[in-house]
This record gives structure tokens, C-alpha cells and sequence, in this order.
């Protein structure tokens, strides 16, 4: 593994302001020793790809919990693709359910964490992935 | 309460029964954990008793129900003399849908109603509004005018039901939706009787749906408080709320504190208006959250209740009885249901709710077991209105009036949360107050680091929650879920369109350029907001008009 460290862009698409699990996340990761970027809430699908560009990222997590994500995912990844940005690691937390899944691997979208699930398996999944 | 000499002898026997009894116990069987401590991190001793409460003095501190400082609650017979509402919040889809849910609660017995609106109503946008865009119906009903709460209620007596609904930074508007509704039926706005939550300071420190800036916000609030207290008064025009910055992560302690501070600040702004105290003051409600630990959960509705009695009279000047009683509704903590093993949240919902009712509320929400997957089913809501029966009818919790006072734990908690409360108060008053403290991120880093801490526990295995970190199940159990018309959006739009077209455009300009001006004045906007809405003024077109005058907020972004 190289010593860059990974850089994670928290982003919270929609109108939902239920940042609580977005932060837990995006200071888990700080202390797992990545580079976090927070958008902070409301998030257009096209202020995330401009901020994934910009900031250069190897990760997106993006935190919903409204159930707009099954309009808002492909319209991210969509801006993403077409900003060259394919490599980039997309993962996604929430209220997501599971007949909303096999959809959202579909898009690329593998890591998905519903409520539960600690913050050291996203570490994990992360560093699985991105090396 | 107790005497000296007593207490001095019972420090003895204590020390005393520590040698010889305690020591001996721990050392053949050491405790299951080194610390205990409550949901809210706060350590737990092994054993209260008198010397824990030493100064507490009845009359004071507990005296009698109905009586200050209402610590044993605000009415003298609680619910001996009448049970809480129980009112389920709920909405979701269109309004034909949520009028449904509606007729089928009342008929299973529910008592109040209580509306959920969806995400673009949250936020002043019309259903078919670029922004609103994945979000149509999904976390509530969406009502974008008149119609739609013409529909929401359509058949339903809110001439004899009350309603609460939340709705802040638009609350003026839905309101006036909800009276103009009344309206057009015959029944006078001073015969309804309900809630708006109307709490914005909660929004910019935890439930984030604010939109104009604090002030302006703050401006629209009194406005409602003046209107409220001269033409209806039944209505309770706000309902200053703890429970989303309970769920945003708080402390038991934060989520008290912070809400009684917003409570006062609301108070100071009504004054500063020049309204008077006792004029406004006796409409103002609570809601909190009642969480997993139940002592704790007590002993915060009874401190709430002492201090904002006490803060009320002593400090604000309030002379009217009614002004001092902090009267609250209660919802059981969404945050602490899980995914996994979804039935488990049935019976950490059912002790959360008679924690709630031992802790004396007027009206409470019982969580859905499936509400960490989806939106409840008829199902599921059934279960948990039915929890609130159980205990109002078979529990016997509800004969006597604030059962658990006297006890050494809740007494000493209450105390303890009473004294975390003042010590936040000052540090508030250190920042110049709760606007100041919120647009520098005071609460919101507070509640995140008590958050992240919540979690870092269940992580590492110091905090238990069954299903999720304890007695785990590989197989997933599934529950059947609430399907939500997936034509709802298309019936909506075509609703929208076919009111834009058909109402008289003219009036609805007018209308909106009379508000625009008082807007930009000192008038009380609510009259102005009501002609919009008779007009059929849509609620982004309402909305937008604060958004041009008052400008929209940002808020610091915060890790």
C-alpha cells in the first residue's frame, strides 16, 4: 500500500437533514487515518460530482435517508461518468432497502450500509477496495 | 427533607454495610462491568438512598401535582382524569393516501392526529419544483395548497380533533392552509384546536430543514404567536422540541437543556415584540423524545417541567399559572430501532412510551417496528398504537399520579439533570445567547461529539444493542413493508397544473404582492398569508416570496 492517504468525500444528496450518521462516518474515517471532505446537507447531484472533481477524491459516501435516493444515485453516477470520473469507489448509507439494491450494484454502487453497521466494516470495505 | 442526625447515622450504616456486606460480594462475584452507565453516558451508582437527595425539600423541589413547581405534573389528577392523546404521526404519498391512514387510526381508537409532510413540504417547494426532485411523498404527505389539505382532511371533524403537524420554516403557510380548510366547511378558526410545530432554532441545531435566516425566521414565529393568542386560541403555536436534537445524537441532558434554552429565547422575542407574557406564553408546548433508558427519561420530563416553571415565573416574570406549565408531547426514540430483528422495536417502544407516561406527557407517538427499514404499515402502526392502549388500560401505571417520586434514583437524576441544564444555560449565555451559539456551531458540535461517542461504544462493544451488536442473526427476517402509489407523483403534478390553471390569477398576484409588502414591513404576515391561501396561492409561491424578501440560510458546515 502506498502512503498516500485515501481521500473520502461525505456527501449528503437531497433535501434530508439527517446529517448524524453522515458525521459518525466522516469522523470515523478521519480517525481511520483517511482524508475527509463533508459537504455538509443538501447536496445537488451536480454539486457532488463538481466537489468529487475538485477535491480529487478515491471515495464517495453518500448518506440518504428521505428514499430519493432511487432518483438521485443514477443521476450522481451519471454526472460522475461523464466527468471521466470511473474509478472512483461509491459507496452509500442509509435508509436504502434491499429490493433497492441489486439496482444500486448496477450502477457500480457496491458498499451499501444501512443502519447497523459499524463504522469499522466501512473502514474495512474502504481499504479492501482503494490501495 | 430528612434529618440531619438520621442522615448522619444512615452514612455510617452505609459505610458500614460497604465492609461488610458489599466487599465480601464483590470479591467472591465481581460486577458484570466495571462502570454502569446511562444511554446518555453518565455514570450510574450501584445504589441511591436518602443521602443521594439530602437536600432535596418537598415542597420545593416535588410539591404537589398541578401545583409549582409541577414536578409531579401539571394537572392534579393526571391521567386519572384523562389519558394522553395519542396521536401517531403519519403521512406519507399523496393526500388521498394519508386521509386514509388517518380515517383507519381514529377508527382503531387514536385520539389525535398528527401530520407527517414530506420533504419538499418541509421546504416551501411545490410537489413539481426542480429541487423536489426523487422526493415527492417519501418521508410524509405533500400538501402544495389548499387542495391538497382540503383533500388531507376531507371527512374528518377537526371541529373535535386536534392536529398537530410539523412543519417549521413553512409553518405559517400550512397553518394558514389548515384554517382556510376550516373555513370553507363553516367551522370558525377559534373552534380548532392543535399544533405547529413551528421550532426553527431546533432545525438550525439539529433537524437542518431551516430555510430563511435566523432572524427573519424568528420574526414569522411571533407572528404566530400574536396571531394564535388573539384569534385562536385552542391552538398551540409552537411545540419547542428536543426530540430531533435528541435524534441528531444529543444527551438526555443537551437535548433538555437545549430545548428549554430555545424555549426561553422564543419567550424573549415574544417580550421584545411587545406582547404580553401571559398573552402568548400559555400556548407554547414541548415535544421530547423519550429514549432507551428509562430512569433517565423520567427524571428529564420531571427536571423539564421544574425548570421551566421555575424559569418561567422567577426569571421571565410570567404571572398567569398557565405560563409556568411546561406541557408536552412525547415520541418514542427513532433512533435507537433497528434494522435488524425489526419486532424487537415493538418492546423497546413499549417501555420507552411508559417511561413517557410515567414521566406525566399529554400526547405521545409510538414508533413503528419497521420505521427503521421504511414508513410504517396499517400493520405495524396498529402494534404501536396499540402499545399506548396496553399501558393506558392494563398496565395500571396510569392510577396514581407521578408513581416513581420519592424514589432515591429518579430524584437524584432529576437533580442532576436540572444542574447539566443550568450549566448550559451558562455556557449559552457565554456565547451571547442561542442565535450566536448556533451560527457558530456550538449545539450542532455538541450533539455530533456525544454521537460519534454513542457510536464508538456500540462499536467496540460497550454499549449492547440486541440484534446489531448482541445476539446477532445471519438470516434476515422480513416484514412486510408499505407499498406508496407509484402514480401518487403523476396525480399530484396533473392536481398542481389543474389548480394553476383554473384559480383566478389575478387575485393570487395580488395577493402575493400585498404579502411581499408586509413582508418588507413590520405587519403581522399571517392575514396577508391567509389571502394568499384563499386565493390558492401554491406553497412554493408563498414560500418564495420570504425567500426573495428574507434570503436563504447557510449553515456553518461542521465535521
Amino acid at each position: 500500500m502506498s502512503d498516500k492517504k485515501i481521500r473520502v468525500l461525505v456527501a449528503k444528496p437531497g433535501l434530508d437533514g439527517h446529517d448524524r450518521g453522515a458525521k459518525v462516518v466522516a469522523r470515523a474515517l478521519r480517525d481511520a487515518g483517511m482524508e475527509v471532505v463533508y459537504t455538509g446537507i443538501r447536496q445537488t447531484p451536480e454539486m457532488i460530482a463538481e466537489a468529487a472533481l475538485q477535491e480529487d477524491v478515491d471515495v464517495i459516501g453518500l448518506s440518504i435517508l428521505s428514499g430519493a435516493h432511487t432518483t438521485l444515485f443514477p443521476r450522481i453516477v451519471e454526472l460522475l461518468h461523464a466527468q471521466g470520473l470511473d474509478d472512483v469507489l461509491i459507496v452509500a448509507g442509509g435508509i436504502i432497502p434491499d429490493e433497492d439494491i441489486p439496482a444500486l450494484n448496477e450502477l457500480g454502487i457496491h458498499g451499501i450500509f444501512g443502519p447497523g453497521t459499524s463504522t469499522e466494516s466501512i473502514v474495512r470495505f474502504i481499504h479492501e477496495r482503494v490501495s | 427533607m430528612f434529618d440531619r442526625d438520621k442522615l448522619a447515622a444512615l452514612r455510617a450504616r452505609k459505610r458500614q454495610w460497604e465492609q461488610e456486606t458489599l466487599h465480601p460480594t464483590l470479591t467472591k462475584h465481581p460486577e458484570r462491568k466495571e462502570t454502569f452507565t446511562t444511554t446518555s453516558s453518565e455514570p450510574v451508582e450501584r445504589l441511591y438512598t436518602p443521602l443521594d437527595v439530602a437536600d432535596l425539600e418537598y415542597e420545593r423541589d416535588l410539591g404537589f401535582p398541578g401545583e409549582t413547581p409541577y414536578t409531579r405534573g401539571i394537572h392534579a389528577t393526571m391521567h386519572r382524569g384523562r389519558l394522553w392523546t395519542m396521536r401517531m404521526f403519519s403521512g406519507f404519498g399523496t393526500a388521498e393516501e394519508t386521509n386514509a391512514r388517518y380515517k383507519y387510526l381514529l377508527d382503531q381508537g387514536e385520539t389525535g392526529l398528527s401530520v407527517a409532510f414530506d420533504m419538499p413540504t418541509l421546504y416551501g417547494y411545490d410537489s413539481d419544483d426542480p429541487q423536489a426532485l426523487g422526493e415527492f411523498g417519501k418521508c410524509g404527505v405533500a400538501v402544495s395548497s389548499l387542495a391538497d389539505m382540503e383533500v388531507l382532511f376531507d371527512g374528518i371533524p377537526v371541529d373535535r380533533i386536534t392536529t398537530s403537524m410539523t412543519i417549521n420554516s413553512p409553518a405559517a403557510i400550512i397553518w394558514a392552509m389548515y384554517i382556510v380548510m376550516a373555513e370553507k366547511r363553516g367551522i370558525p378558526m377559534a373552534a380548532l384546536g392543535g399544533t405547529i410545530q413551528n421550532d426553527i432554532l431546533k432545525e438550525y441545531i439539529a433537524q437542518k430543514e431551516f430555510i430563511f435566516p435566523p432572524e427573519p425566521s424568528m420574526r414569522l414565529v411571533v407572528d404566530t404567536f400574536e396571531f394564535g393568542s388573539r384569534h385562536l386560541p385552542r391552538w398551540n403555536t409552537i411545540s419547542i422540541s428536543g426530540y430531533h436534537i435528541r435524534e441528531a445524537g444529543a444527551t438526555a441532558a443537551q437535548e433538555m437543556a437545549f430545548t428549554l434554552a430555545d424555549g426561553l429565547e422564543y419567550v424573549r422575542w415574544g417580550v421584545e415584540r411587545g406582547l404580553d407574557i401571559d398573552e402568548f406564553a400559555p400556548r407554547l408546548s414541548f415535544f421530547f423524545n423519550s429514549h432507551n433508558d428509562f430512569f433517565e427519561e423520567i427524571a428529564k420530563f420531571r427536571a423539564a417541567r421544574r425548570i421551566w416553571a421555575r424559569e418561567m415565573r422567577e426569571t421571565m416574570g410570567a404571572q398567569d399559572p398557565r405560563s409556568w406549565l411546561l406541557r408536552f408531547h412525547t415520541q418514542t426514540a427513532g433512533c435507537s430501532l433497528t434494522a435488524q430483528q425489526p419486532e424487537n422495536n415493538i418492546v423497546r417502544t413499549a417501555w420507552q412510551a411508559l417511561a413517557a407516561v410515567l414521566g406525566g406527557t399529554q400526547s405521545l407517538h409510538t414508533n413503528s417496528m419497521d420505521e427503521a427499514l421504511a414508513l410504517p404499515s396499517e400493520y405495524a402502526v396498529k402494534v404501536a398504537l396499540r402499545t399506548q392502549q396496553l399501558i393506558a388500560h392494563e398496565s395500571g401505571v396510569t392510577n396514581s399520579v407521578d408513581p416513581l417520586a420519592g424514589s432515591y434514583l429518579v430524584e437524584s437524576l432529576t437533580n442532576r439533570l436540572e444542574q447539566e441544564a443550568y450549566d448550559y444555560f451558562a455556557q449559552i449565555q457565554a456565547l451571547g445567547g442561542v442565535i450566536p451559539a448556533l451560527e457558530r456551531g456550538f449545539f450542532q458540535r455538541e450533539i455530533a461529539q456525544a454521537a460519534y461517542r454513542y457510536q464508538m461504544e456500540i462499536d467496540r462493544h460497550q454499549r449492547a444493542v440486541v440484534g446489531v451488536n448482541k445476539y446477532v442473526e445471519d438470516t434476515p427476517l422480513h416484514i412486510p413493508l408499505l407499498a406508496i402509489d407509484p402514480q401518487g407523483y403523476e396525480r399530484q403534478v396533473a392536481r398542481l397544473e389543474r389548480l394553476r390553471r383554473e384559480r383566478d390569477g389575478e387575485q393570487v398576484r395580488t395577493a402575493l404582492e400585498a404579502l411581499r409588502q408586509a413582508a418588507q414591513g413590520c405587519d403581522n404576515t399571517m392575514p396577508y398569508i391567509l389571502d394568499c391561501v384563499r386565493a390558492y396561492a401554491t406553497l412554493g409561491e408563498i414560500t418564495n416570496v420570504f425567500r426573495q424578501v428574507f434570503g436563504e440560510y447557510r449553515e456553518p458546515v461542521l465535521m
